[in-house]
C-alpha cells in the first residue's frame, strides 16, 4: 500500500501491565525534549468511543474476540490518522506507550487469526524501533496484583472463561500474552529491555537504543521557540 | 449442508459446518425497493413453512447507537468509518445472523458487505484491505442486487424523502457542491464498484425498474430454488402434510406461531 511520504520516526514501547515501560517512555519524551527534538507521545488508551461500546458490550455479553478486536481497531486509526501519521509525515519522532503489537498479542489469545489481524493493521506503519520491556511473568504479577487493584474484567480477561476468579484469570491471560510478545519479539525484531534491572539503566539502554537507530540531530526542531 | 466464509476462515467460537439455515442478501442502493421487497419475501418464505430472520446495517445494540452518532460529525476519517461499520456488521454477523442460521432460519439480509465494501472503495480505500477486513464474514446462499437508473432513484428518494441524504449523496467527497449533481455522480460511482463486485462475487441483478409485484415474483422464483436445493423434501408416507416432515421445519416447530422470535430492532437513535 503506498501511503504519504512519512520522514518522521516511531518508537514503541511493549510489555506487560507492570513492566515499567511507560516510565521509561516518559523519560525518554523528557530527553527527547531537553534535546530540542521535533517529538510527540501518543498513548493505547481508550477513547469515548471504547468505553462505549465496551460498556455495552460488557453488560450485554455482547463482545467476541472478533468485534472486540474490532472497536479497538477502529479506535487505532481514528488515532493513526489524525495523530501518528500526520506527525510522520510532518517529520517528528513519535513515541507510541504500546502500539499495534498490544492488539496483536491479545487478540491472539483471544483466538483471533494472526493473518486476519495483520492485514487488518495493515494500514499502519510499523515502528522503526520497538522495545520490549521482558519481565519474569511472576514479577509483573506482583507488581500489579501487591497493589490490590480493582481489576477490569476485560483487562483480566474474564471473557475467555478461563476460570471465575478475577485476578486467577488476570495471571493466567497475563501468561498467555507474554507467550505471544515472545513470539513477536523474534518475529518483529524487538529490541529487548531486562526490565529487571535498575531504572536508570534501563532509561541508559534506551537512549542508547534510540540514538543509534534515529539519526537525532535531523530532528532538531528549526522552528524559533515561542513558547 | 453447513456454510462456508469468503477465506475459508471464521471467527473464534463459529463453526460455518454447523450452520443449517439460509442466508440470502438484498442488495441495492436506497430507495430501490430493498425494505418493501424483504418484507414481501420474509410474508411468502413463513407461509411456505420456514422461519425467517431478518438483519441490516447499523443494527448492532454494541455499536449503532456510535455509528448514527458518528455520522452526524464529520470528525471521522473514512478509515475510522469503515471499521465502525465492519464492528457493527461483525457483531450482528456473530450475534444474530449466525445463531439464527444455527437454528435452521432463512436469513433475510437487507444489504450485506457488498454495500460496506463499494461504499469504503468509493473513498479510496485499498480494495484488498477492504476484502481482507470481511474475509471472515459467510458466503451467502443468494445475493440479489437491485438495480434501478440513476434518475428513478433520484425521484423516488426524493418523492418519499423529500430532501437527500448527506452520506447517500456522497457529500464527504466533494464531488460537487451542488447535491443533485453530487448524488449522480456518487450514485454513479457506488454502480460501477457494484458491477466490478458482481463479477467478483457472482450476484444476480434484478432489474428494480418494475413494478413492486413483478420483482418480488421473480425474487420468488430464483429464491424458490435456492430453498428446494438446500432442503430436498424427502417422500412423506401417509399422505400427511410435506411441510410438516421438512428437516428444516421440524426446527421450526420449536418457536411458537404468532411469536416472533427475532422482532426488527427499531432503528437506532442518533
Amino acid at each position: 500500500m503506498n501511503g504519504p511520504a512519512m520522514p518522521g520516526r516511531l518508537v514503541a514501547v511493549e510489555g506487560l501491565d507492570g513492566s515499567g515501560k511507560s516510565t521509561q517512555i516518559y523519560l525518554l519524551h523528557r530527553w527527547l525534549q531537553g534535546l530540542g527534538c521535533k517529538v510527540f507521545f501518543s498513548e493505547w488508551n481508550s477513547s469515548e468511543l471504547v468505553k462505549g461500546a465496551t460498556r455495552r458490550g460488557k453488560k450485554r455479553q455482547l463482545l467476541t474476540p472478533t468485534t472486540f478486536s474490532l472497536v479497538h481497531a477502529t479506535d487505532f486509526a481514528d488515532r493513526y490518522e489524525r495523530q501518528i501519521q500526520p506527525m510522520l509525515q510532518a517529520g517528528y519522532i513519535v513515541l507510541c506507550d504500546r502500539y499495534l503489537f498490544t492488539a496483536y498479542a491479545r487478540d491472539a489469545v483471544r483466538g483471533c487469526e494472526a493473518g486476519w489481524l495483520r492485514r487488518l493493521y495493515g494500514f499502519a506503519r510499523l515502528p522503526d524501533l520497538t522495545l520490549y520491556f521482558r519481565l519474569p511473568l511472576e514479577t509483573a504479577l506482583g507488581r500489579i496484583l501487591n497493589g490490590r487493584p480493582r481489576l477490569k474484567y476485560f483487562e483480566a480477561g474474564m471473557d475467555l472463561g478461563l476460570t471465575t476468579d478475577i485476578r486467577e484469570s488476570f495471571q493466567l491471560f497475563q501468561g498467555l500474552i507474554m507467550q505471544e510478545y515472545e513470539r513477536l519479539a523474534s518475529e518483529f525484531g524487538f529490541e529487548i529491555v531486562d526490565a529487571r534491572s535498575g531504572v536508570h539503566e534501563q532509561q541508559t539502554l534506551v537512549r542508547r537504543l534510540v540514538s543509534s537507530s534515529i539519526d537525532l540531530p535531523e530532528y532538531r526542531s528549526t522552528a524559533p521557540q515561542w513558547a | 449442508m453447513g456454510m462456508s466464509t469468503f477465506s475459508g476462515k471464521a471467527p473464534p467460537g463459529i463453526d460455518p459446518d454447523a450452520l443449517t439455515g439460509t442466508l440470502i442478501v438484498v442488495e441495492g442502493p436506497d430507495s430501490s425497493g430493498r425494505s418493501t421487497q424483504i418484507s414481501r419475501l420474509r410474508e411468502w418464505i413463513e407461509q411456505s413453512g420456514y422461519p425467517v430472520a431478518e438483519t441490516g446495517l447499523k443494527r448492532s445494540q454494541l455499536v449503532g447507537s456510535d455509528l448514527e452518532k458518528a455520522k452526524q460529525g464529520n470528525v471521522l476519517s473514512p478509515r475510522t468509518l469503515s471499521l465502525f461499520y465492519a464492528t457493527d456488521f461483525y457483531d450482528q454477523l456473530e450475534n444474530r445472523i449466525v445463531p439464527a442460521l444455527r437454528a435452521g432460519f432463512v436469513v433475510l439480509a437487507d444489504r450485506y458487505i457488498f454495500t460496506l465494501m463499494a461504499r469504503d472503495t468509493v473513498r479510496g480505500a485499498d480494495p484488498a484491505w477492504v476484502e481482507s477486513l470481511y474475509a471472515l464474514a459467510l458466503v451467502p446462499h443468494a445475493v440479489y442486487y437491485l438495480v434501478v437508473s440513476p434518475e428513478a432513484l433520484l425521484e423516488r428518494t426524493l418523492t418519499k424523502h423529500g430532501r437527500l441524504d448527506y452520506w447517500e449523496s456522497g457529500m464527504d467527497l466533494g464531488l460537487s457542491r451542488d447535491w443533485v449533481t453530487s448524488y449522480r455522480r456518487y450514485q454513479r460511482r457506488l454502480r460501477s464498484q457494484f458491477k466490478a463486485l458482481q463479477k467478483q462475487y457472482g450476484f444476480e441483478a434484478i432489474g428494480a425498474n418494475r413494478p413492486v409485484e413483478a420483482i418480488h415474483r421473480e425474487l420468488q422464483a430464483r429464491i424458490a430454488s435456492v430453498l428446494a436445493q438446500r432442503y430436498p423434501i424427502p417422500p412423506v408416507a401417509g399422505g400427511k402434510d410435506v411441510a410438516v416432515a421438512h428437516s428444516g421445519n421440524r426446527r421450526a416447530g420449536a418457536i411458537r406461531p404468532g411469536r416472533r422470535k427475532w422482532r426488527p430492532i427499531p432503528p437506532a437513535r442518533g
